[in-house]
């Protein structure tokens, strides 16, 4: 019998009673388990933590010793003592953006056509084919980029840079009219290297974008059905406005990843140092193809300066995958998304 | 008599017959004549003016060029019987299929160019089961094989799965189960991390590990820095699964008296196995198919090693990688082969997966 | 007197210079005028989902510009049925059916009749309201035009969305709102928001699933208000457990009952008053007075 703030019992009926703390107490057992799982997960936060630090710590150096110039550099010369990333974000960008450019329409077009369009049977073989794109590695998708997409490619580079070149996206330091046009001056661009990471990006985009347009609402379709909407009305007026939070999210998701790909873009890009726009034309350079390409025979400096520049990497895909993850879950379709 | 009535007798039902199920939205004649003589029309005229007029060249400019001309001609036809906003629809359902055709397209020929040129490596049965020692990337198929960089693949990912798994999953128990103040501090960094590109994961390791204490490379520092990659997918993944199982379990299991550990042992997780499975699988083919790591912290050796901790290792990316760096035919066709052994695996995971999302009736 | 349907955009014309001057016209469609109620007739409808039969050989005329009420315990397909009405149900996957729906003496599920078109004819309001959270509330009203690209003026738009929330009884309420988002209304507005988007489309038909059930008194009232004006103008047919509901607002009602295991099926049709004080069967008569259901 316990008095919890009561007093003393005549005083019962005159004071309300108090809530009362109820802490149950852990078994042994079970304060093991706590104890352990808590463990697990502060080490696990631990080491992950430590490596972002670690990342983080070992840039100092090269940013005190290269300042701002660090980002304003364009040629990666550690002979000559110039070392930047300017040009290398710029071709991290380019490759990414290109990437996007292709994969977004093709995403969201292809889950769309999954959820709504496609019949019922072969929607499970769909998903699992987008699945099985998005677990095929990287490498695989550099060979075919390569030396199946880059023959075919280049003819559409130059297409575009005959009649578009002057865009300065689209033009290449060529002659794109003559009989026999030079066919190195666009083999191993961004725009190629761009062509293969969409491979990666479009399934992962799709996903997301997939279980997104899943979960709009069947009484907002069922209206929009019932008013005498084509299936395309549907979509456009009840699927597309729940799903913007979605679409947006698994888009930057898929960004991220591209910004991050590296077996794909060593295998097809030349190394360039210089910012340019022009993706049809040859050599580019992105982080990741920098660090696989410079570890062996860096320094001890250079390879603190290659931290620094997968550590700006780093902090960008951070940024892009956490933007994505509220974009997602501020939505109206982020309450029941897992990305 | 009722209007029911006059109906009824206007139209006796068969005696004792009941009428079958039939068929509705059949697509009419009208519509498949207005989309194939669409299709071949188009195709007729981009051949006709592709050469000459458009002064293109190559296959992807071809279809580009067919794909506008289709939608032209296509909306025309629609038009001529339909309400515009039917034409819309058409144009649109006509470009779904289109899309979903072209990327799973995309998705074939990879597979089947991959297979096909490793197809030279194949027929030669000691690519399998010989390693490169004293032979040359660039010495003729019938000498050498990839065993070693299967071992070592096998090998590499094997442990990181045996290292990573356990975290990932206590993580998420830790995060799900247990919870706490702390937990929304480790979803965080989690979800953070799992923002790191393998690259830096691989960078990581050679920095601290080979190149600051000095340890040689070897496929022990290719499982610790896969591990590093796969622990943040593997918990996010393995917290959804757990997520997943209805607090109604849960609730019922503390009811008959189970202590949290047992509920968490005896129910959530069995529960959750096909959940749980799948990330673990998803995490390994993840990390089979990385190159950047490998090819960091890890040699290119072209002996068999079983031993992860004394020499370099091989696997098959790094190997993929550094045959097709030579540039010359045979070491080409043995990157085929070595990505078609690769593509495999992939896919033996793959099917492994929904073997058992199927086993368990979890639909996506 | 067979009236078809009046659009001449179901079949292909003969004459491609007709048709393309047709076309021509059809890029600006005006808004469809009103048109009085139809007659809606089930023949032999039955209904599948998989291999589980629903509903059995449901035969019934509902008359032109009256009010029929489908009463009958959970469970039993009046749902069913009236989704068949509108070529809704075939949007399930695995649904099947047979029979035929005949809308003014033409079966809507012909080959050639596109099910957009029918749905225009026949219009739905479901039990649990559904506006579009995204959309204005005068944008609500319009959205079944906007649905299938059907033009209209400025000054006419806004004539229709006053007329329809007139017809609905919402006008009053919501007359200085209309920009409004249409999620910030009550549950009764709501549906008679929902009324009011299916009305502009100009059906000849009207189906009611329930629309009452998830409100409260007074909003009831008002939609059974709103049934009994709009009858004269458009044939309702209308879902309802309540059968008080039924008695007060229907001329004809039909009884659903799906015994044990078997599939649903009409037990009795006919003019509701007779339904409910001179049954013919026994069942109907343990339903309307409360022994089951």
């Amino acid at each position: 019998m316990t008095q919890a703030g009561g007093g003393s019992p005549q005083a019962v009926g005159l004071q309300p009673r108090l809530p009362q703390d109820l802490v149950p107490g852990l078994e042994p057992t079970d304060r093991i388990f706590h104890g352990a799982a808590t463990v697990v997960g502060m080490s696990v936060l631990a080491i992950t933590g430590a490596i972002g630090l670690f990342l983080g710590y070992q840039s100092i150096p090269t940013l005190h010793h290269y300042g701002l110039h660090f980002f304003t550099q364009v040629e990666w010369q550690p002979e000559l003592n110039k070392i930047g990333i300017a040009a290398v974000l710029v071709g991290t960008f380019e490759v990414a953006l290109v990437a996007m450019a292709v994969a977004f329409p093709l995403a969201l077009m292809l889950a769309l056509f999954i959820t709504d369009y496609a019949p019922t049977r072969v929607k499970s073989w769909l998903v699992s084919a987008v699945d099985l794109m998005a677990a095929v590695p990287s490498i695989i998708y550099g060979l075919w980029g390569f030396f199946l997409l880059q023959p075919h490619a280049i003819k559409l580079a130059r297409w575009l840079s005959q009649y578009f070149g002057w865009f300065p996206l689209f033009h290449v330091d060529t002659d794109a009219n003559a009989a026999v046009w030079q066919q190195s001056r666009y083999t191993s661009s961004a725009f190629i290297a761009g062509l293969a990471v969409a491979m990666m990006a479009i399934p992962l985009a799709c996903a997301v974008m997939r279980a997104v347009f899943d979960q709009a609402p069947l009484g907002e379709r069922e209206a929009a059905m019932a008013l005498g909407g084509t299936r395309f009305g549907v979509v456009k007026t009840v699927v597309l406005p729940f799903a913007k939070g979605g679409i947006i999210g698994g888009t930057m998701l898929a960004l991220g990843r591209a910004l991050g790909e590296t077996a794909a873009v060593l295998i097809i890009i030349s190394p360039a140092y210089e910012i340019k726009a022009r993706i049809l034309e040859a050599g580019t350079q992105t982080v990741s193809a920098l660090i696989a390409a410079n570890f062996g025979n860096a320094t001890a400096s250079q390879l603190k300066a290659l931290l620094t520049a997968g550590f700006v990497l780093f902090l960008i895909t951070l940024a892009v995958n956490t933007g994505a993850a509220v974009f997602i879950r501020r939505s109206r379709s982020g309450a029941g998304t897992e990305i | 008599m009722t209007a029911l009535e006059t109906l009824q007798a206007s139209k006796p039902a068969p005696a004792g017959q009941k009428r079958p199920p039939r068929k509705v939205r059949v697509l009419t004649a009208d519509d498949w004549w207005s989309l194939l003589g669409s299709l071949f029309s188009s195709f007729a005229l981009v051949i006709i003016a592709y050469e000459h007029i458009l002064d293109g060249s190559g296959t992807l400019g071809f279809l580009a060029s067919w794909y506008m001309a289709f939608l032209i001609i296509y909306g025309c036809v629609v038009a001529i019987t339909s309400p515009r906003h039917f034409v819309v629809e058409r144009l649109v359902t006509a470009t779904l299929y289109i899309a979903a055709a072209l990327v799973l397209f995309a998705l074939g020929t990879t597979v089947v160019f991959t297979f096909g040129k490793g197809w030279h490596a194949f027929v030669h049965l000691n690519f399998f089961t010989h390693d490169m020692s004293g032979v040359s990337l660039t010495a003729p198929l019938n000498q050498g094989g990839i065993l070693h960089a299967i071992v070592g693949s096998v090998i590499e990912v094997a442990i990181a799965v045996a290292v990573s798994l356990p975290l990932g999953i206590g993580t998420a128990v830790y995060m799900s189960e247990v919870g706490g103040r702390g937990s929304g501090l480790v979803r965080t960094v989690v979800e953070a991390m799992t923002a790191l590109p393998e690259i830096l994961a691989g960078l990581f390791v050679y920095v601290t590990l080979i190149v600051d204490f000095g340890l040689p490379k070897s496929g022990l520092a290719v499982s610790v820095a896969m591990a590093v990659t796969m622990v943040p997918i593997m918990a996010r993944a393995s917290e959804v699964a757990l997520r997943v199982v209805p607090n109604g379990l849960r609730e019922a299991s503390s009811a008959l008296g189970a202590s949290h550990w047992k509920t968490v042992y005896k129910v959530v997780l069995p529960s959750a196995r096909a959940g749980l499975a799948t990330a673990a699988i998803l995490g390994t083919a993840r990390g089979i198919g990385e190159t950047a790591i490998p090819l960091l912290v890890s040699g290119a050796s072209s002996f068999m090693n079983f031993n992860p901790i004394v020499n370099p290792m091989n696997s098959l990316p790094l190997f993929i990688y550094t045959a097709y760096l030579t540039g010359e035919p045979p070491a080409i066709a043995r990157a085929f082969g070595a990505a078609s052994v690769l593509l495999a695996m992939v896919l033996a995971l793959f099917v492994a997966t929904r073997v058992i999302s199927r086993n368990k009736g979890v639909t996506r | 007197m067979r009236t078809g349907f009046a659009e001449p955009d179901a079949r292909p014309s003969a004459d491609l210079l007709h048709a393309s001057s047709q076309a021509f016209n059809k890029v600006t469609e005006r808004a469809e005028p009103r048109r009085p109620g139809a007659r809606v007739d089930a023949v032999e409808v039955s209904a599948w989902f998989g291999q589980v039969k629903v509903l059995d050989d449901v035969t019934l005329s509902m008359p032109a510009a009256t009010v029929t009420a489908l009463i009958g315990p959970s469970g039993c397909g009046k749902s069913t049925f009236l989704r068949i009405l509108n070529r809704m149900h075939e949007s399930v996957p695995g649904a099947q059916l047979a029979g035929e729906v005949h809308l003014n003496g033409d079966d809507i599920y012909a080959p050639g009749h596109r099910v957009t078109l029918v749905r225009k004819r026949i219009g739905m309001v479901f039990q649990k309201p559904n506006p579009f959270p995204a959309m204005s509330i005068a944008n609500n009203v319009t959205a079944g035009l906007a649905l299938t690209n059907v033009r209209v003026s400025r000054s006419e738009r806004a004539d229709l969305v006053e007329e329809c929330l007139l017809r609905a009884g919402l006008w009053n309420e919501v007359r200085d709102r209309l920009e409004r988002a249409g999620a910030t209304l009550s549950g009764g507005q709501q549906q008679r928001l929902c009324i009011a988007r299916a009305l502009a489309v100009g059906p000849e038909v009207l189906l009611m699933d329930e629309p009452c059930s998830a409100l409260d008194p007074s909003s009831t009232r008002r939609i059974e208000e709103t049934i009994a004006e709009l009858s004269a103008q458009v044939t309702i047919v209308i879902v309802t457990h309540n059968m008080q509901q039924a008695a007060r607002v229907s001329q004809q009602a039909a009884f659903f009952l799906a015994e044990q295991g078997s599939p649903g099926g009409i037990v009795e049709s006919g003019p509701t008053a007779q339904l409910f004080d001179n049954p013919s069967d026994i069942r109907t008569a343990d339903y309307v007075h409360g022994r089951f259901g």
